[in-house]
C-alpha cells in the first residue's frame, strides 16, 4: 500500500503517495519526474545518483524514500537560481567536464556539497570528495579543472 | 571562400553543453511515455545448453502481465555483420553463455515482470562447454554454432605481403615475443535502455540508447520482417558507448516487437549485470611478433600470429580480427608482412568493437617488442621509432594509403616535455618511464553493408527567419558529434553556433550517417556538412550578389552578415541574405555527402584497415611501483595527438585524456574474466564480478595528471584538416604503461593488465635467477588456412592477392558524391 511522503525538493514542497519499498532515486526519477538524477548500478557503486540531502551528498539509489520524510532534497533541477546556471553548472559546460553527461548530475551534486562545506578545496581535496563519482569519459582531469574554476568564480563574485 | 575560423578551432563550450549540466538532456531511460509498460529479460543460467522445455504459464497469469515471449516469436536471425547474423532476439534452441536472454516478460511495472520473470521455467540440456580458446580449438564438437570456418573456429585468415620468410631470415636479429591482453568492457556508466511504440499511424518507433541508429534500423527490418520504411529508429545520446552500443541488441528487438503486437509502449532499461552480458567488449588476444631487425634497428619483416577469443556470437568478430592485423604497418615502416589471425567462439559473452577495435592489443605487443628490441640494440625506444616512422604519402605493403603523418613530431613533443632523455633508464629503483606510440583510423573506409552509397549525409534547411537547422543521421554519444556538425556549419556560414539547430540520429528525420563506430563521425559528417553548408551559401550568394551588385568572389559570410571584402560596410545580415535567396530561389535546402575514396587493398581482407586518414599518437608514461608489493601508481602521462586540426580544442583535449585514463584502466586493472562454479552448484562458466564494484576502473584518485599536446597539421581529407581523436589517444597507454614498469624494476610483464600480482611473480623469478618476466609461455598450433599471397606495392604489386580465385569486383557508381580537400582548400568545388 502506498503511503504519504512529505519532503521539500529543490526548495518546493513535494506531496505524494509513494510504495514504501522505493528507493529515493525511483522517487524523483518516476513519481516526481526529475529525471535530471542518473542511475548507473542502483547498488550505490558509481555514484550517478548522488543528490544533496538536508546538504549531504547521498545515493539516492541507497536510501529508501520514507527516510527523506520532511528533508530536503536539492537535485541537479535545483541547482539553478533565478534561471541563472550554477557556477559549477557554467564552468562544467564551458571547460569540457561533461562528455556524455550521464555522470554530470551526481558530480555536480557532489561538487556542490564540497564548495558549500569548503569553498577552496586543492585538487587533491577535489580528487577526494569525487572519487566516488565514476566518470567514463573524461578521465576527470577537465571535471577537476571545473571544479577548481568554480570555486575561483565564486570567490569572485 | 577561406576558413576565417571565427568558430573552427576556438576553444568553446559545446553546443549540447548546457543541457548536459542541467540534466535536461534525455537519455533513453528518461523517456516516459502514457500507458507506458516495463519488460524484462529472463537470460540463461547455464553457459552451453539445448532447451529442452520452456513453461512460461505460471509468468503469464501473473496479475499484471501482459505477455510473456520465447524464442518461438523470433524465427529471424540477426547481427552486425552479414557474414554472422547468427543471434536471435531471444534463443530458440540453444542457450550459449551465461546471460543469453532466453525469454522475456511485458508487465505494468518493472518489479511486476521481475516477479513473474522468476516464475518461468526452463530445463536445460547441458553441452560441453568452452571456457578458453584452448578448448575451442581442441574440441570441434560440439560446435558453438553451425556456421563459421571449421569446429568452434569463427575465422581463421592468413594474409602475406611479399617474402616475409626471407626477409627475416636474412635479419641480423629475429625477436619472437608472445603477448597477452585480457579482455576488458566499455562500462559506460548508462545502463542500455530501449523505448519502443507504436504511432499513430500504426508504425513502429524505437527510441535507444545506440551508437548506430542505421544498423538497429536494418537489423529491427529484417528480425521483424517489417518494411524499413516503417520503422523510425531514434538514437538517443548516449550516456557514454566507447563501442558498447553498436551492435543490435536483443533487448531492442524484443520490446519493438511487443509493442507492435500490444500496440502499447514498452520501456526496457538493463541492470548492470545485464550490462556486463551484453559485452561486446574487448576480446582477450594471444600473440606471436616474431619481427626481423637490421642492427641498425630497422624492420625487414614481421610475422604476426593473433588467437582471438570472440565469445558466443559474431558480433563485429571478422572486422575485428583483421583489426589485430591492420595498422602495424601505417605506424612503421615493415617491408614485409605476415598476417595470421584465428577468432574462436567460447561460451562468454560476445566480444566485440571496444575503443581501438583489435587494434589496441596487436599495439601492446608490437611496442612492448620495440622497447625490447631497443634495450638489445642499445638505442633509444624513441630514436628507434624515430627512424621507422612511416613516411608520408605512401602506400604501405599491405596496401593501406597513408597520408599525413605526425607522429615523429608526436615523439618529439613527449620525448621533450617529458624530460625523457634525462629520466630513462636513469631513474631510481622503483621509477621509470615508458614510451609507446600508435596509429588510428580516421573512419572505416569501406561500409559494414557493401554498397555505393555515401557513409555519411547532410541536409540543411533556411529560411526567412534566419535559422538554419542541420540534419544529419550521426549519434552523439558524449564525444562532441553535435557540437562538430554544428560549428562547421556556422562556420561555413558566419553565423554563431547558437543560431544552428542540429537534428541528429533519427532514421525518419535525418540522411543516413553509418553511426558513431571506428572514429568516422568527424571526418565523414563533417565533410558532408562542409558540402550542404557550402552548397546553401552559393546559393544565398548567389542572391546578395544580384541585389548588392558585389561580385560574387568577394563575398564573406561573417559575424551574422554577408559582406563585400573590399568594402565591408557594404552588406546585409544573414538572415535578409537568406531571406533574398528563398525569394530568388524558392524554398532553400541543401544537400551534403560523403564516400571515402577508394581502398588500393583489392585483396580478400582488404577491407579491413583502409581509411581516408590515419591519426598518430605519442606516449609518455611515468610509473612508480612498488618493489615490495608490486604496486604501480601513475603520476604523469605526457601525450601529443597527430590530429590534423582541433575544430574545438576543448573537446579534442577531452578525448585525450579520456582515451588515457580509459587506457590507465586496461593497463592496470580492468579485467572481463570468468571462473566455474564449484562442481556441487552448476559448475556454470559465470562472469567473475559482473558489478562496478568488483569490476575495478580508475577513479579519480587513480588518474595521472595528463599532459596533452596537439600536432596539427591539416590533412587534405579531414573536414578543416580534422583527423580522429576518439581512440587514437587509448592505444599507446597500455604498453608505454609496461614499458615504464620495466624502466623501474626491470621485468617484463607481457600480459595486460598489469597488476602487482604479475609484477611480484616476475620480480620473485628475476630473484631466483629466472626469466624476468610474465607473460604467455606458448602459441597454439592453429590450422591456418591457404596463405593469400599479395605482392607489396614497392615490388610492383596491384593489391590483388597473387593466389586468390578472380571473384566480383565490388563497383562503386561513381555519383559525384565524394567529398575531398573540405574546408581547406580555396578551389571552389561542385
Amino acid at each position: 500500500m502506498k503511503l504519504r511522503l512529505t519532503l521539500t525538493v529543490n526548495g518546493e514542497p513535494a506531496d505524494t503517495l509513494v510504495d514504501p519499498d522505493k528507493t529515493l532515486l525511483e522517487v524523483l526519477r518516476e513519481d516526481l519526474q526529475l529525471t535530471g538524477t542518473k542511475h548507473g548500478c542502483e547498488l550505490g557503486e558509481c555514484g550517478a545518483c548522488a543528490v544533496l540531502v538536508d546538504g549531504v551528498p547521498l545515493l539516492s539509489c541507497l536510501m529508501v524514500a520514507h527516510e527523506c520524510e520532511g528533508r530536503a532534497v536539492v537535485t541537479v533541477e535545483g541547482l539553478t537560481e533565478d534561471g541563472r546556471l550554477h557556477p559549477l553548472q557554467e564552468c562544467f559546460a564551458d571547460l569540457g567536464a561533461a562528455q556524455c553527461g550521464y555522470c554530470t548530475p551526481g558530480i555536480l551534486m557532489t561538487a556542490k556539497a564540497l564548495l558549500d562545506r569548503e569553498p577552496h578545496p586543492s585538487r587533491e581535496r577535489i580528487r577526494e570528495a569525487l572519487s566516488g563519482n565514476l566518470c567514463r569519459c573524461t578521465g576527470y582531469q577537465q571535471i577537476l579543472d571545473a571544479v577548481e574554476a568554480a570555486a575561483s568564480l565564486t570567490v569572485t563574485r | 571562400m577561406t576558413l576565417r575560423g571565427d568558430v573552427i578551432g576556438k576553444p568553446r563550450r559545446r553546443v549540447d553543453g548546457r543541457a548536459k549540466v542541467t540534466g535536461q538532456t534525455k537519455f533513453a531511460d528518461d523517456i516516459v511515455l502514457p500507458r507506458m509498460l516495463h519488460a524484462k529479460l529472463l537470460r540463461s543460467s547455464v553457459p552451453h545448453a539445448k532447451i529442452v522445455r520452456i513453461d512460461t504459464s505460471k509468468a503469464a497469469a501473473v496479475d499484471g502481465v501482459s505477455l510473456v515471449l520465447t524464442g518461438e516469436s523470433f524465427p529471424i536471425a540477426y547481427g552486425i555483420l552479414p557474414v554472422s547474423h547468427d543471434e536471435h532476439a531471444l534463443c530458440r534452441d540453444v542457450v550459449r553463455f551465461v546471460g543469453d536472454p532466453v525469454a522475456a516478460v511485458i508487465a505494468r511495472d518493472e518489479a511486476t515482470a521481475e516477479r513473474a520473470m522468476r516464475l518461468i521455467e526452463v530445463e536445460y540440456e547441458a553441452l560441453r562447454t568452452f571456457a578458453s580458446p584452448d578448448d575451442s580449438l581442441a574440441h570441434p564438437e560440439p560446435r558453438i554454432h553451425e556456421y563459421g570456418d571449421f569446429g568452434n573456429v569463427h575465422k581463421a585468415v592468413a594474409l602475406q605481403f611479399g617474402d616475409v620468410d626471407a626477409a627475416i631470415a636474412g635479419a641480423d636479429h629475429v625477436f619472437d615475443d608472445l603477448f597477452y591482453f585480457e579482455g576488458n568492457t566499455h562500462l559506460p556508466i548508462e545502463q542500455h535502455a530501449t523505448v519502443a511504440t507504436k504511432d499513430q499511424d500504426g508504425k513502429l518507433v524505437v527510441y535507444s540508447s545506440t551508437q548506430t541508429p542505421h544498423y538497429l534500423h536494418r537489423a529491427l527490418a529484417k528480425a521483424l520482417s517489417l518494411p524499413a520504411a516503417h520503422i523510425r529508429v531514434v538514437a538517443t545520446p548516449n550516456g557514454g558507448g566507447f563501442g558498447g552500443k553498436s551492435d543490435p541488441f536483443n533487448h531492442e528487438v524484443v520490446v519493438a516487437y511487443a509493442a507492435m503486437r500490444l500496440d502499447r509502449p514498452i520501456k526496457i532499461c538493463l541492470t548492470r549485470e545485464e550490462v556486463f552480458y551484453c559485452h561486446r567488449g574487448r576480446h582477450p588476444v594471444l600473440m606471436r611478433f616474431r619481427t626481423g631487425v637490421t642492427k641498425e634497428g630497422t624492420i625487414t619483416g614481421l610475422d604476426l600470429q593473433t588467437l582471438l577469443d570472440g565469445g558466443a556470437y559474431g558480433s563485429y568478430g571478422v572486422a575485428s580480427t583483421f583489426y589485430t592485423g591492420a595498422l602495424q604497418t601505417v605506424t612503421y615502416d615493415i617491408p614485409t608482412y605476415r598476417f595470421r589471425g584465428c577468432r574462436v567462439f567460447t561460451n562468454k559473452p560476445p566480444c566485440g568493437p571496444k575503443r581501438g577495435h583489435g587494434t589496441p592489443q596487436s599495439r601492446f605487443g608490437q611496442e612492448v617488442q620495440l622497447d625490447k628490441i631497443a634495450e638489445t640494440l642499445a638505442i633509444d625506444p624513441a630514436d628507434l621509432r624515430l627512424n621507422i616512422v612511416q613516411p608520408p604519402d605512401s602506400l604501405t605493403a599491405n596496401f593501406l594509403r597513408v597520408g599525413t603523418i605526425g607522429l615523429a613530431d608526436c615523439i618529439k613533443k613527449v620525448v621533450d616535455r617529458s624530460n625523457w632523455r634525462d629520466t630513462f633508464r636513469k631513474l631510481p629503483l622503483g621509477h621509470g618511464v615508458g614510451l609507446a606510440c600508435s596509429s588510428y583510423l580516421s573512419g572505416a573506409g569501406l561500409p559494414i553493408n557493401w554498397n555505393d552509397l555515401p557513409h555519411s549525409g547532410v541536409q540543411l534547411k533556411l529560411d526567412r527567419s534566419g535559422g538554419v537547422t542541420v540534419f544529419c543521421g550521426a549519434t552523439e554519444i558524449g564525444q562532441g558529434s553535435d557540437d562538430v556538425l554544428v560549428a562547421i556549419v556556422a562556420e561555413v556560414l558566419g553565423i554563431d553556433p547558437f543560431d544552428v539547430r542540429a537534428v541528429t540520429g533519427d532514421t525518419d528525420l535525418t540522411p543516413v550517417d553509418l553511426g558513431s563506430y571506428s572514429s568516422r563521425v568527424t571526418l565523414m559528417m563533417g565533410n558532408a556538412a562542409i558540402q550542404a553548408a557550402e552548397r546553401a551559401r552559393e546559393l544565398i550568394a548567389d542572391a546578395v550578389s544580384v541585389k548588392l551588385e558585389i561580385p560574387k568572389g568577394r563575398l564573406v559570410f561573417a559575424d551574422r552578415r554577408v559582406f563585400d571584402a573590399e568594402d565591408p560596410e557594404r552588406g546585409t545580415s544573414f538572415r535578409e541574405a537568406v531571406r533574398l535567396a528563398e525569394a530568388k530561389f524558392g524554398t532553400l535546402g541543401t544537400t551534403g555527402s560523403y564516400t571515402p575514396p577508394r581502398s588500393e587493398a583489392k585483396f580478400k581482407g582488404g577491407g579491413v584497415g583502409p581509411s581516408p586518414t590515419y591519426s598518430y599518437t605519442a606516449a609518455v608514461v611515468e610509473v612508480d611501483v612498488d618493489p615490495e608489493t608490486g604496486w604501480v601508481t601513475v603520476p604523469r602521462v605526457w601525450i601529443a595527438h597527430d590530429i590534423g586540426r582541433a575544430l574545438n580544442p576543448t573537446l579534442v583535449r577531452g578525448q585525450v585524456e579520456g582515451g588515457v585514463y580509459m587506457g590507465i584502466g586496461e593497463a592496470l586493472m580492468e579485467e572481463q574474466v570468468f571462473r566455474r562454479l564449484p562442481a556441487k552448484l552448476s559448475h556454470a562458466l559465470v562472469h567473475k564480478f559482473p558489478s562496478i564494484l568488483e569490476y575495478k576502473s580508475p577513479t579519480s584518485l587513480e588518474m595521472p595528471e595528463v599532459f596533452t599536446d596537439l600536432i596539427e597539421y591539416p590533412d587534405p581529407a579531414g573536414p578543416f584538416g580534422a583527423k580522429e581523436v576518439g581512440q587514437g589517444p587509448l592505444l599507446p597507454i597500455m604498453p608505454a604503461v609496461a614499458n615504464a614498469v620495466y624502466d623501474a624494476v626491470g621485468v617484463r610483464i607481457d600480459s595486460i593488465p598489469v597488476t602487482p600480482e604479475k609484477i611480484l611473480r616476475a620480480l620473485e623469478a628475476k630473484a631466483a635467477g629466472k626469466a624476468p618476466r610474465q607473460g604467455p609461455a606458448s602459441f597454439p598450433d592453429i590450422p591456418w588456412p591457404e596463405t593469400l599471397r599479395v605482392t607489396p606495392p614497392w615490388a610492383g604489386g596491384t593489391g590483388r592477392a597473387d593466389n586468390e580465385p578472380a571473384r566480383p569486383t565490388h563497383r562503386r557508381v561513381d555519383a559525384g558524391i565524394e567529398a575531398r580537400a573540405a574546408g581547406i582548400t580555396k578551389e571552389a568545388r561542385s
